[in-house]
């Protein structure tokens, strides 16, 4: 029996995992692209923050995965078994490449463009968001797309603790020696991420067209 | 513009100083001050030049007028009112602005970027329009052809025509132009300063012009205003900027060349 067929023979439950991964990804997502893109315009704005929120996501980054979804589990609020501690994990995790995506996107907007917006009297509500966002605006979605892919990989850890998602199997497989197990969690899993990179990116392409 | 008319000036710097990193001069008194002590009234409907080598604190001083930078210490009126009293924003839409990179929005259309400033100011969308028209005829540029294009697809001097286009679209009465024409090959350098004078005549505009080019200080100005090092050092009437005795007016007019030598009236023979 290969990895195919037992996709196939155990359809409902695949199908049931990778929604639950789904969701998982998209519930992060929608927590972290608003914090994220904030984060980074508070950046552009303000020189000490930098340093600050800059060094703490990446200090996230440097985090294995696995000992993230550790760590949070005794966190109170947040913590505990289950996919609510699987999102928080999630969405720090994507938090990095939004921020400084945002950050650098509208940074690299040409200065001579944002200071003639100024110039003319926008306010700095009207030059961020007709001129800076608008331009910065491929930079950040790139960002977006680069989150979300890493999110899909990394969420099959969640089920470690109990979050589901297609980690299930790759857990299950691993625990029974069983390559086909495994790739019964890893192949839905790599689909998705193709799949979040391919229709992200026509977005991308899409939202930016000139 | 009463205040104005009082004042007998539209713009006046009284003793500004400005340090590069704010705050009192007190703080860091060894800090280079890029404007020092500058004094300079600017009459209604005239057009001054500010002329200077590069850092010598042309553009400062320009960003002082429309308050992208406020003053260490010292005050720069606009309109008989200092700009650090103005709401910003209302003062900025009375001063068109052109600097030497242009700054189109490069995702808008010329016709959005020249309409900027009057769709901000509330006017209704038709009104704008045919303010678009009127300001895109004023430059030179035929509005059915250049209207609906982006920025990237015109030349540099179009892009500098819609630039000044855009300066003058919600009919300002005061101009700030920095090295508008700086960028600019030399003949179309020279098409678009012999235009800009003819236009500078009709609209009757207050204009402060920052260049580094005596020949388009001596050609745009009606006085000339010398700057080195932050200070300033002269102001002479266009017209009599070569006598100048001061000797870095002199450098300027030695560096028109020998090739000038009718434009130029020896100054050195000429020191009294």
């Amino acid at each position: 029996m290969n990895a195919f067929d037992f996709l196939i023979r155990n359809r409902a439950e695949v199908l049931q995992l990778t929604l639950e991964h789904l969701l998982l990804v998209a519930r992060a997502m929608v927590l972290a692209i608003p914090l994220g893109v904030l984060l980074g315009i508070a950046l552009t704005r303000h020189k000490a923050l930098r340093q600050w929120i800059l060094g703490a996501a990446n200090v996230i980054q440097t985090v294995p995965s696995l000992a993230l979804f550790g760590f949070l589990i005794p966190v109170p609020l947040i913590g505990g078994i289950g996919d609510r501690t699987a999102i928080v994990a999630l969405t720090l995790y994507a938090l990095l490449p939004i921020i400084r995506n945002t950050f650098a996107g509208i940074a690299g907007v040409d200065r001579a463009v944002a200071e003639a917006a100024r110039g003319m009297g926008m306010t700095e509500g009207q030059v961020l968001r007709q001129v800076e966002i608008p331009l910065a605006l491929g930079v950040i979605l790139a960002g977006i797309r680069v989150a979300t892919v890493i999110s899909v990989g990394v969420a099959t850890i969640a089920a470690a603790i109990g979050a589901g998602g297609l980690g299930m199997y790759i857990f299950r497989g691993v625990a029974m020696v069983n390559n086909q197990v495994i790739l019964a969690g890893a192949i839905p899993a790599a689909i998705l991420a193709v799949l979040a990179d391919v229709s992200l990116g026509w977005a991308e392409r899409r939202l930016t067209a000139r | 513009m009463e205040t104005a008319a009082e004042h007998g000036s539209v713009i006046e710097c009284r003793g500004v100083w400005y340090h590069a990193d704010g705050g009192p001069p007190r703080a860091q008194p060894q800090r280079r001050a890029l404007v020092s002590d500058l004094s300079l009234q600017v009459q209604g409907g005239e057009t001054l030049i500010l002329l200077g080598r590069s850092g010598s604190g042309k553009t400062t001083t320009l960003k002082l007028i429309n308050r992208l930078l406020e003053p260490t210490s010292g005050e720069v009126l606009v309109e008989g009112r200092r700009t650090t009293d103005w709401d910003p924003i209302c003062l900025r839409r009375r001063i068109g602005y052109v600097i030497q990179e242009v700054g189109l929005f490069p995702h808008f259309t010329i016709a959005r970027n020249v309409g900027l400033v009057p769709s901000l100011e509330g006017w209704e969308a038709p009104r704008v329009q045919a303010r678009v028209q009127e300001m895109l005829r004023l430059v030179g540029l035929d509005p059915g052809q250049f209207a609906p294009r982006r920025p990237h697809e015109l030349s540099g001097g179009q892009r500098q025509r819609v630039g000044v286009a855009r300066a003058l679209a919600a009919d300002p009465p005061i101009l700030l132009m920095d090295e508008p024409f700086g960028a600019l090959d030399p003949v179309t350098r020279a098409e678009l300063q012999q235009e800009f004078r003819q236009l500078a005549a009709r609209l009757g505009k207050t204009i402060v012009f920052v260049t580094h080019d005596v020949r388009e200080a001596l050609l745009l100005g009606t006085r000339i205003a010398l700057l080195a090092g932050g200070k300033l050092v002269a102001v002479h009437p266009a017209k009599e900027f070569l006598r100048g005795p001061e000797a870095e007016v002199k450098e300027f007019v030695r560096a028109l060349g020998a090739g000038d030598a009718a434009l130029d009236p020896k100054p050195e023979t000429e020191n009294p």
